[in-house]
């Protein structure tokens, strides 16, 4: 398979030059199944890749190949290779995997779409700068598919062109994102030089990786915190996470495939690629763990107060991703990474639910407007619930594993601290809160729909749910790779990532007990390691519970209760419903602030200072050649400056001349 | 080819001699005349190719070179040579002057016979200006240059042509005259020094000037470069004279008339004067990132989408500018790199925007929106070319803006820094335009019929968008051709100012010379 190892991304680029170059000149069904097929191909040939990983020993699980040479000038010398280890071997099946089954599921859902060739031009478009970006075997490789993907981010958003408010969505993600990008390609000058320095010309993964000892701590610390400001951009965590609720814009299939399941994990995985530099950066991998426990929390709280049931699934991505750079930020790359999967698996099934929701509901999207719709459309409404269920993090399901595990390193690892693990786990609750909100408000009590809303309601057809249910059945299963030590399993996740990872980053010397004894301890289980690991899991499927419970009696038990709620803290809720004002903060500070600033560059300085001393000067000019045209007339006024200069500084010359 | 047949010569005057038979055709047969243009301007970039592929990319020196006694008694020769900046300066110009040719088939309708002769003698100034080794040749060829352009904006161009038109000429020929006066002084100093007057730029290389008159020197060259490229605060002619232009003048304007101010940095101006480089740099790194910011920032503002992509231009060679005095492989490279890139979706851009023209007769953002769907060909072709001009990877302008921001990072990290904010810049105001003029609901009556692309059209944009494609994905087959030269220049350049800059102390110098 070695050297087979380009199909992956290849294959999607085919289905893209195929479909853009003769689609229009062929059927829908030819589009369709050019572009799911590509992307089936591709899923089949990183299947074939992970197989044979499989049969070969840990170590030998790197396949790399160089097509050919991509830029050269001076040291610097790139190429366009490819490489698949154990980590990008993974991201290439949960994309090619999730990506064929959101494919397929596009072909009913955007079928009445006039645009819908276009459409999966870009979806296939997509797919191939996302393996881009996660097989190239070097930076600038992986900054291509990182700014390819934004593309294709900003095309899909803004995919329903003529309405304003999609297309200024996706100029927001390019903009926001180019914000990011900025600091990762200064990261790259800082890392290529800073290896330049100590006599190592690279931007190959590999080598970087067997060279980073050279790197002062300094270096890797200023290096890393500008990768990461890339990774808060591609990611959408505070401050720059501003585009991704705007973002929902698309359609719905997008949202799921780029805004969930791939595109925004990617700031994850390039830290997980380039952990070897992280874990040189402690004061980084600090700054990555409270940036995501902080954004976490806050997308989570925003989440209680929305309507708008893509928004919801928006910020709750947002905070998704918080837990993953937790997981990253602490050390516990492989945590991380599981928690990617599994989150491709269940948010990508609630965004197809939802879609399919939309779908049954004549395309509302406000869950007042919705309710009763388990009965009307019986499989999204199952999967929904286990997707829900699974982010909530229930035992059983695969977000139980991999959030459980983010929380234990979060709490044991060296990297971690007692208040990070804290406010995780609350925020695990408040997801569990937010989620049963979205699916009781949707599917359970009275339609509050309109009667001829009410009429249409249907399930969505085959093409739509297949994907659905395999995606819950992957939802349901999917954590079953990374079952822990504790309960008998053996993580096998975190084995297979061994390689990549390098040597775990060991458990606190002395875990912090004083505090967690006060708190869960009382059944005095803060005895050794496996019992303190059990109290702490038992005490997050508790608030889990906690919060689902809660959602009950609010919405489903007794539904005047959150109006009621909402009136008497009025304030504090108007705030959350408009999402802290960080919209109007930045339209303020930045959009406005620039044009106020060029309105005033383009009065005052190109028209006022320099046009003014031009003209200035051609007035004097005007006024010098009018008086010598009374000498000498005929002169064309234009050819009489160019003398009257030239004569100007003929006698500046012979004066200064003599200085020489 | 072989070394005995004069091909920089033919290249030079196969358009020279074209303008002449063109004028001799009978000026009622328009479509004859636009098609011997066309013809003509095909046959002299096949003529130009043998430059690329024969050119020998190990040799860091001159190539075709041709050397005849023009005034001996002046020491001016007709000397004429190409290294990989110039060889691929030259095939940009042939290549953008066919599209420039088909583009302006339905544009121009007056005087179209005085338009085609005046647009191929361009053509021969242009390349003659860029294969000159002779300072007295280059010089000829440079003032040439200005009169097609002039007239162009004055005879064929928008309603404030004339205004446009005489600005161009002003700032343009303010420039000149120092330069012109620069010449003369550096040919008697060196004549006076060593008894040798001549005009060969490569003779006058050696010449060791006080530092002192190295710094007026230098000024008066930069200037005139400097206006020329156009460098901000020396920009204010350039929105004017794009946006009286006809199509093809704003194209032939951005694509080859502004690369002349760099391309005068890089084989005179530098070069010549070293210690005034070492002096001139950080000045010229700031007016450069000035202008990158500046420039953006203008673009933001303009609601008249001709003066926003010359505002663009602006921007794109601050980068240009800011790479090549980095004056290390990167950054020059790149810089050379983004001159070409410029060329293409800059010229790219005039050309999109010339074809709404034609169908609209106007400019004015506001009374677009909604394009895409009536012309969703011309979206496809104006997207990527916007992507090109944001440098998205895998387009050409990745390559040179990449590596004019390594090269700028190395030789200093704030300008790097600085720089890269651009980056940021770029992609507003230029997906903001594109938002502008192609998304939203068609709110005028006048844009719900508008034509697609026609085939001519088509073929052009495709002619563009093959080379972002082909410099952004293998931009190895042009920047290997640059590589010798380059790196031969920059060792020239090195050893050159490490006196100055290893001094430490450039007054030593300065007092010695007195």
């Amino acid at each position: 398979m070695a050297d087979y190892i380009w199909l992956i991304p290849f294959f999607p680029a085919l289905g893209f030059i195929i479909n853009s170059s003769i689609g229009s000149r062929t059927s829908k069904t030819f589009v369709s199944w050019v572009a799911c097929l590509a992307i089936f191909l591709s899923f089949l040939t990183a299947v074939g890749v992970f197989w044979e990983f499989l049969q070969l020993p840990a170590t030998a699980r790197i396949f790399e190949r160089e097509i050919y040479n991509w830029i050269a000038s001076g040291e610097l010398s790139v190429n366009i290779g490819f490489r698949l280890d154990a980590l990008s071997v993974i991201m290439c099946l949960v994309v090619t995997g999730v990506g064929f089954l959101i494919h397929v599921y596009s072909v009913g859902y955007m079928h009445g779409d006039p645009g819908y060739r276009r459409f999966f031009i870009y979806l296939n478009l997509f797919v191939f700068m996302m393996l881009l970006l996660v097989t190239g075997n070097n930076l600038l490789l992986m900054f291509v598919g990182w700014e390819g993907v934004g593309l294709c981010s900003y095309l899909l958003i803004g995919f329903w062109y003529e309405k304003d408010s999609a297309s200024d969505a996706g100029k927001k993600a390019f903009i926001v994102n180019r914000v990011g990008d900025f600091g990762f390609l200064i990261g790259i000058f800082f890392l290529f030089l800073s290896l330049g320095a100590q006599g190592v010309w690279t931007l190959n993964f590999g080598e970087i990786g067997r060279n980073a000892h050279l790197l002062s701590g300094g270096a890797a610390t200023v290096i890393t915190l500008l990768f990461f400001l890339g990774a808060i951009g591609k990611s959408a965590q505070i401050p720059l996470y501003v585009w991704l609720p705007d973002a929902m814009e698309g359609p719905t299939p997008v949202s799921s495939l780029i805004h969930a399941a791939t595109m925004v994990t990617a700031g994850v995985y390039m830290i997980a690629r380039l952990n070897f530099l992280y874990s040189m950066a402690p004061d980084t991998m600090l700054v990555v763990a409270v940036i995501g426990v902080l954004t976490a929390f806050f997308a989570a709280s925003i989440g209680f107060a929305q309507y708008d049931i893509k928004k919801i699934l928006a910020y709750s991505t947002i905070s998704q991703l918080g837990f993953m750079f937790i997981a990253v930020g602490v050390g516990a790359y492989a945590a991380g990474i599981f928690h990617l999967m599994t989150h491709a698996f269940f948010k990508g099934l609630l965004f197809l639910g939802a879609g399919s929701v939309m779908h049954a509901m004549s395309g509302e999207l406000d869950i007042r407007n919705m309710g009763g719709l388990r009965k009307k459309t019986p499989i999204t409404y199952w999967t929904f619930f286990i997707a829900c269920l699974a982010i909530a993090g229930i035992p059983g399901f695969s977000g139980f594993f991999s959030k459980d595990e983010i929380l234990w390193k979060a709490f044991s690892s060296s990297q971690g601290h007692m208040l990070i693990w804290l406010l995780a786990a609350v925020t695990a609750g408040m997801t569990a809160f937010y989620m049963f909100r979205l699916f009781f408000g949707t599917f359970h009590g009275e339609c509050r729909a309109s009667e001829e809303v009410k009429h249409h309601i249907h399930e969505s057809p085959r093409v739509m749910t297949i994907p659905l249910m395999i995606l819950a059945f992957l939802s349901l299963v999917g954590g079953y790779v990374g079952i822990p030590h504790l309960l008998g399993g053996e993580n096998s996740i975190e084995k297979f990532l061994a390689p990549v990872f390098g040597p775990e980053i060991p458990v606190k010397a002395a875990l912090n007990f004083d505090i967690v004894s006060a708190a869960w301890a009382s059944g005095g289980v803060a005895g050794h390691d496996g019992s303190l690991e059990l109290a702490l899991m038992v005490a997050s499927v508790l608030i889990a519970l906690l919060g689902i419970t809660i959602a009950y009696v609010f919405y489903v038990k007794n539904p005047g209760l959150p109006g009621r709620f909402a009136a008497r803290c009025s304030g504090l809720y108007h705030v959350v419903h408009n999402k802290y004002f960080v919209d109007e903060l930045y339209d303020l500070l930045f959009v406005r602030g620039t044009l106020k600033a060029g309105d005033f560059l383009l009065r005052v300085m190109d028209d006022w200072i320099i046009e003014g001393l031009v003209n200035g000067t051609a007035d004097w000019v005007k006024r010098a050649g009018g008086r010598l045209r009374k000498v000498e007339t005929g002169y064309v006024q234009e050819y009489a400056f160019g003398i009257i200069v030239g004569a100007i500084i003929v006698v500046g010359y012979l004066i200064v001349m003599p200085m020489f | 080819m072989n070394q005995t047949f004069p091909i920089l010569s033919a290249v030079i005057f196969l358009p020279l001699a074209g303008a002449l038979l063109l004028m001799m055709l009978p000026r009622q047969k328009a479509l004859f005349i636009k098609v011997s243009a066309l013809i003509w301007t095909l046959l002299e970039f096949a003529l130009s190719l043998p430059l690329f592929f024969n050119f020998d990319e190990k040799t860091p020196g001159m190539q075709f070179v041709e050397r005849r006694e023009w005034f001996p008694e002046w020491g001016i020769s007709y000397l004429l040579g190409i290294d990989g900046i110039s060889m691929l300066l030259v095939m940009l110009t042939t290549f953008l002057t066919v599209l420039c040719v088909l583009c302006s088939w339905r544009g121009i309708e007056e005087k179209i016979k005085e338009y085609y002769v005046t647009f191929l003698l361009l053509e021969t100034a242009m390349i003659g200006a860029l294969c000159a080794l002779d300072l007295v040749l280059f010089y000829f060829f440079w003032e040439i240059m200005l009169v097609p352009m002039y007239l162009l904006i004055g005879v064929w161009g928008g309603p404030r042509r004339i205004y446009a038109a005489v600005k161009f000429f002003l700032f343009t020929m303010a420039g000149s005259v120092l330069m012109l006066l620069a010449i003369m002084a550096l040919y008697f100093h060196y004549g006076g020094e060593t008894g040798i007057y001549t005009f060969n730029v490569f003779e006058l290389y050696k010449a060791d000037i006080p530092v002192l008159k190295q710094y007026w020197l230098f000024a008066a060259f930069a200037l005139s470069f400097a206006i020329k490229v156009p460098m901000f605060p020396f920009h204010t002619w350039l929105p004017d004279a794009h946006t009286e232009a006809p199509t093809a003048g704003s194209v032939i304007l951005a694509g080859v008339l502004l690369k002349m101010g760099v391309y005068g940095f890089l084989r005179f101006a530098i070069p010549l004067f070293p210690a005034a480089v070492v002096a001139a740099t950080p000045l010229i790194s700031w007016l450069a990132i000035i202008g990158i910011i500046y420039g953006a920032v203008m673009c933001i503002m303009q609601t008249d989408l001709k003066r926003l992509i010359a505002y663009s231009s602006v921007s794109h060679l601050g980068y240009v500018m800011l790479g090549i005095f980095a004056l290390n492989m990167q950054g020059l490279e790149g810089g050379i790199y983004q001159m070409l890139n410029h060329g293409i979706s800059t010229g790219g851009l005039f050309l999109v925007v010339g074809m709404i023209y034609e169908r609209r007769h106007t400019r004015m953002i506001a009374d677009f929106g909604g394009l895409s769907k009536v012309m969703p060909r011309l979206a496809a072709f104006f997207m990527i070319i916007t992507l090109s001009s944001i440098a998205l990877p895998g387009t050409n302008g990745f390559v040179g803006e990449f590596l004019i921001l390594l090269g700028v990072f190395r030789s200093n990290m704030l300008y790097g820094v600085l720089a890269a904010t651009g980056v940021i810049l770029g992609a507003v105001y230029m997906l903001w335009m594109f938002q502008r003029v192609m998304f939203g609901q068609i709110k005028k009556e006048e844009n719900k019929r508008l034509l697609d692309l026609t085939k001519r059209e088509a073929a052009i944009l495709c002619a563009i968008v093959v080379f972002v494609f082909l410099m952004g994905l293998y931009p190895r087959a042009f920047l290997k051709k640059i590589d010798a030269t380059a790196a031969g220049y920059l060792n020239d350049v090195q050893v050159k100012t490490a006196v100055y800059a290893s001094a430490g102390n450039v007054p030593v110098k300065q007092s010695e010379a007195k």
